[in-house]
């Protein structure tokens, strides 16, 4: 399945944060969005998820639904938005229990999403008695739990260690490797990007336009070979001069604001 | 000759200080509250020791101030005589059915301001204007309203609570996470199950706070009430000792309305822990 973002635009108030973005996410792909803090990479995602209302511009999606799919376009949250009230199961349950699922299919649905990311065993604990990095996991889970056909990640790993976000971003590879799952990924962090996008859009400041699209050739399965570095050093270096500017800008407007 | 890059790291740290190093102070004392159990029960009985002495050496009247061993006695006689029950039977009714009327009316209001925004737009001027009167006040017009009897008492008892309950209950729904919302309609989940899973849930330790204050209300309404026009009730059964000058009576009513305080504090304490286990 395809997002295909055109013209779109948001504003709050008489506050721009998006002008006239156009943006295809092809099949199969990982699209990473980078910018400086306010550029609205994360009201880009919502308007794309659906929960935020844009103010002109449209999103849409094309192609057929995988097999199982029960919620075609489905967040993973910066902050995991797990409810601690409920255990690990019980979260991913949840996003199943309006769908009119047998009873073995949902518990099915749950124990593979649970398993795949190494948290069956700590199916029965609530979210306080879990790692930041579990945490996610289990925020993973709930997303693999619905098949997805197109997967938005908003700064899944900005509130984890740096240790914990190596672990995770194998858990990206190794999903995106088996499930070729369509992503689109916002992060201020370049190396995440280098290491798990297919291409990287580069945004401007507030109000956020498309500045750049850079394609990363190395296969993902190859960027962290020492052949691979050089180049990948090169994109990451110009993604940077791209950015910095923007960002010094944006974070003096902070400031002043 | 050793090879330099294989020397142990650690050792010559401690062989290498010269001259008379100090230890460094420790500075990081205090402002650390600890518990101290003992302590609570010791002031308690030192208090008690020292009010039944100033009794007994006659510091203190025993007529204006009873002696602990005298307010003790007239306890275990009103338990006797069967009165402590009697005047507590009556007092817990009316605590329980208007405690109950007004939670159930300000959880419904409460709710409703909560997740409509036409309901919060009508209801919070309303609440706002009602909340401060002394309900006490209004006991008279329930009186009229109602009549003498029960009726009256539960009314002013549930109108005070109602009002408390409606505030804490939408304002426990507004600080549920709006991320958790977000994320459940992210996966498609309906209102009413957004509802149920999230928002109650979620408002609960905001909810039982309030009910803890308006327990705490609905004591002080019905002590108010029964001093106004009962004939049984803690209320009643304090005024009336007072009126008869039977302070150590008097004080042994107020010994109950204390543990009454106290039990439904514990009460709550103990559902909070049943259901907020996930805190």
């Amino acid at each position: 399945m395809r997002l295909l973002i055109s013209d779109l635009t948001h504003r709050y108030d008489d506050l721009t944060v998006l002008d006239g973005i156009d943006l295809v996410l092809n099949e199969g792909e990982v699209l990473a969005v980078i910018g400086p803090s306010g550029c609205g990479k994360s009201t880009l995602l919502g308007i794309a998820g659906g929960i935020v209302a844009p103010s002109a511009g449209r999103v849409a999606v094309d192609g057929p639904l995988p097999d199982g799919c029960l919620n075609p376009i489905t967040y993973v949250f910066q902050d995991f938005a797990l409810l601690p009230w409920r255990s690990v199961e019980e979260n991913v349950a949840l996003v199943l229990a309006h769908h009119p699922l047998p009873a073995a299919d949902r518990r099915a649905r749950v124990e593979e999403g649970l398993r795949r990311m190494g948290l069956w065993e700590f199916r029965q604990a609530l979210p306080k008695q879990l790692s930041g990095g579990m945490r996610q996991r289990v925020g993973i889970a709930r997303a693999l739990a619905v098949r997805p056909a197109i997967l938005l990640l908003d700064e899944p790993l900005s509130a984890l260690d740096a240790q914990t976000r190596e672990l995770l971003m194998d858990d990206f590879l190794d999903l995106w490797r088996r499930e070729r799952t369509t992503a689109l990924y916002v992060t201020h962090n370049l190396d995440e990007a280098l290491r798990l996008a297919d291409r990287v859009v580069v945004l401007s400041r507030r109000p956020g336009r498309v500045r750049e699209i850079v394609t990363i050739e190395e296969p993902r399965d190859r960027r962290l070979d020492p052949a691979a570095q050089a180049h990948l050093a090169e994109v990451r270096a110009r993604l940077w001069h791209l950015m910095k500017a923007e960002a010094q800008m944006a974070d003096r407007e902070i400031a002043r604001a | 000759m050793p090879d330099p890059t294989n020397a142990p790291t650690n050792a010559p740290a401690a062989a290498n200080i010269q001259g008379n190093p100090q230890p460094v102070r420790f500075r990081g004392g205090g402002f650390n509250p600890r518990r101290h159990p003992w302590a609570a029960l010791a002031a308690f009985a030192l208090l008690v020791a020292l009010w039944e002495g100033a009794s007994r050496v006659g510091l203190a009247s025993p007529l204006f101030l009873p002696p602990p061993s005298a307010v003790g006695r007239a306890l275990a006689g009103m338990i006797a005589d069967g009165s402590l029950w009697l005047n507590l039977k009556a007092s817990l009714l009316r605590i329980g059915v208007g405690w109950s009327l007004g939670t159930l009316g300000g959880l419904t209001v409460g709710l409703l301001m909560g997740v409509a925004s036409v309901a919060r737009a009508v209801g919070v001027p309303l609440v706002s204007a009602f909340f401060p009167i002394p309900k006490i006040a209004l006991l008279p017009l329930f009186i009229l309203w109602f009549g003498i009897g029960e009726a009256s008492k539960f009314a002013t008892i549930g109108f005070g609570v109602f009002f408390p309950t409606v505030i804490a209950t939408y304002s426990a729904i507004d600080s549920v996470p709006r991320n958790l919302i977000r994320m459940a309609q992210s996966f498609g989940l309906p209102w009413g199950a957004i509802l149920r899973n999230i928002l109650l849930p979620g408002a609960l330790p905001g909810i039982l706070a309030g009910f803890r204050i308006t327990a705490s209300i609905a004591l002080i309404l019905v002590v108010a009430a029964e001093m106004i026009g009962a004939e049984y009730g803690i209320g009643a059964f304090v005024l009336m000792a007072g009126n008869l000058m039977q302070t150590d009576t008097l004080l042994a009513g107020v010994l109950v309305m204390s543990a009454l305080g106290l039990t439904i504090g514990a009460l709550l304490s103990l559902l909070e822990r049943r259901l907020l286990v996930w805190r």
